[in-house]
């Protein structure tokens, strides 16, 4: 599990998170929701140290992000896996490469077995035969598969996931989400999701955080959710006038 | 002022990142294999041309302006040699060279801060800037003296061919590239070099590390690159010379 503690972050005089504390849980996909500016990516970035904070404690299992040493803060991020907006993959590398990287890196593996995994993580993610391919080739779906696929390629402990279905059709959509809460649970990780989207909301909503002008506003499930009395939220999730008139 | 300090103080910051052992060693040398090609190889075409143009242009106006009977002919390869080996091979070379291979770093990186490659070598437990940036400083301080000292060659042939049409025989020419050589001139020729190859692999990096936003300050930090990347090796050219052969 990941625990935050009183995190609070500014970009010069702009307070971007305020006093922010919460409890993500192993096994489950912790979505953090909010508008565009309310301080989800900040966050996310400032779980694992991409951004610096200003006040505040990260517990990965008790273990203080911010106040670890350089080499063990390394250790820490080698039980992440993180999947980011745009995919993030290596240009210049090709699929296997991109996920061979990791295991590359970081074990001592013949090549063989390196191969192995990939091709597991591949078929996991359903990308069989997309070994040669460029990223330049992909679509967006079958990028942000790649990208699981890298992510989970090491087993990590902790997956973090920046908007993963932004700039997918509602069915891919669903597909990556999906496939998001399976490897959550086939692993027992803590997962945190970071989106805007409603459909992954009532998709894989287990336990949700919603952030207001960098604070955190409410949190619950998502059966709570469609009950609430929080105006702000109320706003944000029914703000279509299709989810409204399906509230009526 | 604050601004330069800010930079002066983000660049020491970087290189002090950069200067760490790799986490994997058969990775590094891959980088390196890759720097190499890029760095070196690709810049030989270039290299190679330019050399060999001015190298024909500098006897031939040398030749031009050496028309009295008063001064002996081997005068022109001795002026082309001196030139070259002193000032045209070591500074503006590497002056070309920061606007070629300068801003493909600073892009290269930069293209990668700004679609969060470099975020997700951090993740991974990479240092990123050991990764990325110091092949390139350990390739360019390797290659670049071999490209200065190809460069130099390739100048000297040029100023041959160059001479051909002005009437100077192939052993005055000769004779004036072997005279009063002073092998000094080539040990400053090549320390000019290695600074250079540092300040335009360092400079380079640091733009394109630190960029922020997207296509467009991409653009932005590959021109800073090129531009700082110059002043900094004339500052530096004068230095050097008022240091070495003052």
């Amino acid at each position: 599990m990941i625990e935050i503690k009183q995190i609070s972050k500014s970009f010069a005089e702009n307070l971007v998170l305020d006093n922010v504390s919460y409890l993500f849980e192993r096994g489950k996909t912790n979505l953090i929701i909010g508008e565009s500016g309310s301080g989800k990516t900040t966050l996310l970035r400032s779980l694992i140290g991409l951004n610096k904070i200003d006040s505040g404690q990260v517990l990965f299992d008790g273990r203080d992000f911010h106040n670890l040493k350089i080499k063990d803060k390394r250790k820490l991020r080698q039980e992440i896996g993180m999947l980011f907006q745009k995919g993030a993959l290596y240009d210049y590398m090709t699929v296997e490469e991109n996920i061979l990287f990791p295991l590359t890196m970081f074990t001592n593996q013949g090549n063989e077995e390196k191969i192995e995994r990939v091709n597991e993580c591949l078929k996991r993610v359903n990308l069989t035969n997309s070994n040669k391919l460029l990223p330049s080739e992909l679509s967006g779906g079958m990028t942000k598969r790649v990208s699981i696929a890298r992510a989970i390629v090491m087993n990590p402990k902790y997956l973090l996931c920046d908007e993963p279905n932004s700039g997918l059709d509602p069915k891919t959509a669903i597909i990556i989400d999906n496939l998001i809460q399976e490897i959550t649970i086939e692993n027992n990780i803590t997962t945190i999701v970071n989106t805007h989207d409603m459909n992954s909301v009532m998709e894989i909503g287990e336990r949700i955080a919603y952030l207001y002008k960098g604070k955190l506003s409410w949190h619950g499930t998502k059966e709570e959710l469609i009950n609430t009395k929080n105006k702000e939220l109320n706003d944000f999730v029914f703000a279509s006038k299709l989810f409204k008139r399906l509230k009526k | 002022m604050k601004k330069l300090l800010q930079h002066l103080g983000n660049y020491l910051i970087l290189l002090n990142k950069v200067f760490s052992f790799p986490e994997k060693r058969s990775v590094f040398v891959q980088q390196l294999n890759i720097e190499f090609k890029k760095i070196g190889i690709d810049s030989i075409g270039i290299v190679t041309i330019i050399s060999f143009f001015i190298g024909a242009v500098v006897s031939i106006q040398t030749a031009y302006n050496f028309e009295s009977p008063l001064y002996p002919k081997y005068l022109i390869g001795f002026a082309t040699r001196e030139s070259l080996i002193l000032e045209f091979c070591p500074t503006m070379l590497c002056l070309i060279l920061a606007g070629k291979i300068g801003s493909n770093m600073a892009s290269e990186i930069g293209s990668m801060r700004v679609s969060e490659q470099i975020d997700a070598l951090e993740i991974m437990g990479v240092n990123s800037a050991t990764f990325l940036i110091l092949p390139k400083i350990i390739a360019s301080l390797i290659f670049f003296p071999c490209l200065i000292i190809l460069s130099i060659s390739i100048g000297l042939i040029g100023g041959w061919v160059g001479c051909q049409n002005t009437g100077i025989t192939t052993a005055s020419y000769l004779y004036g590239i072997k005279i009063d050589f002073n092998p000094f001139y080539i040990t400053y020729c090549l320390i000019k070099t290695t600074v250079f190859a540092f300040i335009i692999s360092s400079v380079s990096s640091y733009f394109g590390y630190y960029t922020k936003g997207g296509a467009l300050e991409v653009g932005t930090s590959s021109t800073r690159a090129v531009v700082y990347s110059s002043i900094i090796i004339l500052l530096f050219n004068f230095l050097l010379t008022d240091l070495l052969l003052a």
